[in-house]
């Protein structure tokens, strides 16, 4: 459990998302809610044209990294990151690569859905967690977040909507980095 | 308990609590609260929310058989396991079951109150395994051997520096282990071994969809992903009321419950597990993640322990709506000073918990801390179910003062009026303050004597043996004259022919006691041009409501109904000076008259300032009043009061008046009627008190609207508190 961390306001107003170049699409209602609010909720957001991807993971990956295979055209992860780890692997990892099937604007959540290729671990064991995120796969509120993972769980798969890092007060005051990441990046694919 | 002993060894208790454990509930509960009124305001509709969520569960109680068998085989079409649960013991069997089978010897946890419920550890320790906790507050707690102080966030109680040296203590590390990143750390890194060599992963579960077999687990710290990811075998432990119908009846939910507990827009993690799922297992010797994929064993245990009995009590079956978010726990001003230690049951804690433990563990258990609830109804709106959380505790305090021990027995009896067992099992300081509109009419009547004799010592001394006042307190001074002799000598009201006319409730308090407050009201309706009666009016019930009293305060509301009749009949309106009594008229007479007859009295009745705002906004003239140059008044509303949204209409009226008025935000000012004045509880009620003195430390002039929130001010200011109608009163 934590503390406050997740209710704090920015200044949305003033943030601009980070973004190594300088061609990048203009921000959607949803994108701009999306980055406000996963970065009120602890995350670091960036956003990549699919031909920068590569030099924005390289940018984000701390080795030794791990990673799931990400599932959109033209994109693929660093080699860098062992695919399929042991478990031992992925408890010595810095850094783990995953996928969001979807996420949920006004609370900068991010759904991974767990698959054979150990999405569910990769996002939960390494302390900092990059997810990548196709634009298109946004979704304005909860009730439509929910309604994408009761398609999933129709289907029999497992989601966890994640918002920002995992956290604890359970030691008296408030801690980044309970069982799960210290540190959350989220890669927006702003033409995916 | 009713012998002095008992008080005696009660406050004790206390004592030790707020001593010991009070300053890091405190911080953390009062922490959450304020998170929480941050939290809810971001959310637009949060009302309608709070009102989807409650239908939910209504829906889902009213057909939990039939959704008992959709989850079993919606789970069952998956290849899991689903197993209800006739009691802890049944339920324990059966974990024990799956472990032994599994050849398990590690098990690790993810917090979970339903397996506190069942005890299930000690079950599993019988079978041979190991069992770890993984939460980090349910580990410091498995350490120090203690149970929890929250429902939310259990070792709630436990400082950065307490638990420090418990770890420094018990495992004895290289490097001592000082900052909360440092105990974290080492807490992970410690269990992270565990979760590696552990069989069977156990969790409890938020909410079960009964049509896909979802479990949402709602959580922060990762320890319940990791404890099903990590292990082969996952049992999961949830209460049958935590099915809903459909899974997309979870997203009301998903929005509420991190706002209403912590104050979290969300927590880190809701994860949504349709077992067995795609995740792989993980074997800690295996070449690679994928060599665990489809090894995934499910058991659910769906726990009835007592609540399908719940669900067939009209009373106590609202707390089966209760999504353990804590809400009611960290708005409670008694729970945010003495924390679960105290005002908690065998398992849970908190004002909701007496409907629980009655439930589950029986009145016993709801006994020994169902008097923590004053029914001061601050819990009542941060409900994201809307549970009438103090009528639950009402309910539970009238069968105790009826000495229903067993279970269930009440719904074959039915409900005896308390006059029959008043005599008998009627603690003697409940009938006292059950009693109260009768000692104010025999003060009034014998003062100043009366006041001699209850100020002699030896008196003080026999009051708090014989009936648990505390000696400490003082108690109110009746006046010779009251207000309606007052009123009666005066020739009734000076005010003829108006457009309205009003009834000026004489609650005890006001007729007898503060009787300055009383004529400060009616030179302000008549200034403002209504017409004033003040008709002999029976007392609301309020005191033996409070004391669970419960058929006591029906006749009373009875009472009051029919004396009421003409004056509505003759078009009147009801105006209440004491807030206490207004939240009757307003809010409890509805569980306690008839549909009609009770909407009948709430819609006429007012409490003082809000029929004042409603005069000046109709046109009345202010200038009658007395104004002020923008002199500074601090003012405590009172707590049921505020719950009916009435506060404000002091506030504006004494701002429109030309005060520069600052509000207090505590709770509750900790007297809440008699508690305060009870021997075992005035520690707590001062306790709960220090909010507010420091909130007003540097105010000058204070006022409050409820009679308690004025004697407990003036208790913890040492000077004379009075309502704010004296300060705008025209002159006699």
């Amino acid at each position: 459990m934590t503390d406050e961390h997740g209710t704090e306001t920015s200044e949305n107003s003033t943030h601009t998302i980070t973004s190594r170049d300088s061609h990048t699409l203009p921000m959607t209602g949803l994108v701009q809610q999306f980055d406000s609010e996963a970065t009120d909720a602890g995350c670091e957001v960036r956003r990549a044209a699919v031909e920068d991807f590569a030099e924005e993971i390289a940018d984000l990956l701390e080795p030794p990294a791990v990673g799931a295979p990400l599932p959109f055209d033209g994109v693929s992860l660093p080699e860098r990151a062992t695919t399929d780890p042991t478990p031992a692997e992925l408890e010595s990892a810095e850094t783990g690569i995953t996928p969001a099937r979807f996420a949920v604007a006004d609370y900068g959540s991010v759904a991974i859905e767990s698959t054979p290729a150990g999405d569910e671990q990769v996002s939960l064991w390494p302390g900092h967690h990059v997810a990548v995120l196709a634009e298109s796969d946004l979704v304005a509120d909860m009730p439509a977040g929910i309604e994408r993972v009761g398609e999933i769980a129709r289907a029999g798969g497992d989601v966890v909507l994640a918002t920002g890092p995992s956290a604890t007060a359970d030691m008296g005051e408030l801690v980044l980095g309970a069982h799960g990441p210290r540190s959350v990046s989220v890669v927006l694919l702003e033409d995916r | 308990m009713s012998g002095t002993l008992d008080r005696e060894e009660k406050a004790a208790r206390i004592r030790h609590l707020l001593s010991t454990e009070g300053d890091s509930v405190e911080r953390n509960t009062q922490g959450f609260n304020r998170g929480r009124y941050d939290a809810v305001a971001d959310l637009s509709d949060y009302e309608e929310l709070k009102s989807q969520a409650r239908a939910v569960k209504e829906d889902a109680i009213a057909r939990l058989p039939e959704l008992i068998e959709t989850v079993r085989e919606s789970v069952q079409s998956r290849g899991g396991h689903v197993y209800l649960a006739e009691d802890a013991a049944d339920a324990n069997r059966y974990v024990r079951e799956v472990v032994e089978s599994e050849n398990a010897d590690s098990v690790v946890k993810s917090k979970s109150m339903t397996s506190e419920e069942i005890e299930v550890n000690d079950a599993l320790r019988e079978a041979g395994a190991e069992v770890w906790e993984t939460d980090l507050g349910e580990f410091v707690l498995q350490v120090a051997d203690e149970a929890p102080s929250h429902i939310v966030a259990p070792a709630i109680h436990k400082s950065e520096a307490d638990i420090a040296e418990l770890f420094n203590a018990h495992f004895d590390p290289d490097e001592p282990l000082e900052t909360a990143d440092d105990l974290t750390r080492f807490a992970r890194e410690y269990l992270a071994e565990r979760i590696a060599g552990a069989d069977v992963g156990m969790t409890g579960a938020n909410f079960v969809a009964a049509d896909t077999g979802t479990l949402a687990l709602v959580t922060s710290e990762g320890n319940a992903r990791k404890t099903v990811a990590a292990t082969d075998t996952h049992v999961a432990v949830a209460g049958v009321e935590k099915l809903l119908p459909r899974f997309e009846d979870v997203a009301p939910f998903v929005e509420l419950i991190g706002r209403s507990g912590t104050g979290q827009d969300i927590t880190s993690y809701v994860t949504f597990l349709t077992p067995p799922g795609d995740a792989p297992t993980m074997d800690f010797e295996d070449d690679s993640l994928s060599e665990g994929a489809d090894n995934r064993e499910f058991h659910l245990v769906l726990l009835d322990n007592g609540r399908m009995e719940m669900r067939e009590d009209d009373q106590l079956r609202e707390t089966l709506y209760c999504i353990r978010c804590s809400a009611c726990a960290n708005s409670c001003a008694n729970f945010q000073h003495v924390g679960g230690h105290a005002f908690g049951g065998e398992t849970y804690s908190g004002g909701i918990a007496t409907g629980w433990e009655a439930g589950v563990h029986g009145l016993d258990s709801a006994a020994e801390f169902n008097d923590f609830c004053t029914g001061c109804t601050r819990c009542v709106n941060q409900c994201p179910v809307e549970i009438d959380i103090p009528w639950i505790n009402t309910v539970v305090r009238d069968r105790l003062n009826r000495g229903e021990s067993n279970k269930f027995d009440f719904l074959v009896d039915g409900l005896t009026p308390d006059e029959e067992t008043e005599s008998g099992g009627l603690d003697l300081q409940k009938r006292l303050f059950g009693n109260f509109p009768t000692l104010a009419r025999l003060g009034s009547a014998t003062a100043p004597v009366s006041n001699w004799v209850a100020r002699a010592p030896g008196t003080r001394a026999l009051a708090e043996r014989a009936l648990g006042v505390d000696s400490r307190r003082d108690l109110p001074e009746f006046q010779r004259e009251s207000l309606r002799e007052w009123f009666a000598a005066r020739g009734g009201t000076t005010v003829r022919d108006a457009d309205r006319e009003a009834v000026l409730y004489p609650d005890p308090y006001t007729d007898y006691v503060a009787v300055e407050r009383g004529k400060a009201a009616v030179r302000t309706l008549e200034a403002l041009g209504v017409s004033v009666r003040i008709p002999d009016l029976p007392a609301s019930g309020r005191a033996p409501l409070s004391q669970g009293m419960i058929s006591t305060a029906e006749s009373r509301a009875e009472a009051v109904a029919d004396a009421l009749a003409p004056h509505l009949d003759a078009d009147r309106d009801v105006v209440v000076i004491e807030p206490s009594d207004l939240a009757m008229f307003r809010a409890d007479y509805r569980k306690l008259l008839p549909e009609e007859a009770a909407s009948r009295i709430a819609d006429r009745s007012y409490e003082l300032f809000e029929y004042l705002y409603g005069l000046l906004e109709n046109g009345a003239d202010a200038d009658t009043l007395r104004a002020s140059d923008g002199e500074r008044v601090a003012y405590h509303s009172h707590c049921q009061q505020r719950t009916l949204g009435l506060e404000e209409y002091t506030t504006e009226v004494l701002g429109e008046l030309g005060y520069d008025v600052v509000s207090s935000d505590a709770e509750c000012c900790g007297m809440a009627g008699s508690f305060g004045y009870k021997r075992e509880y005035y520690e707590l009620s001062m306790d709960v008190g220090t909010d507010l003195r420091d909130q007003f430390a540097d105010e000058e002039r204070v006022v409050a609207s409820g009679t308690s929130c004025c004697e407990q001010l003036a208790a913890l200011r040492d000077e004379t508190v009075g309502h704010p109608i004296r300060r705008i009163a025209p002159a006699e």
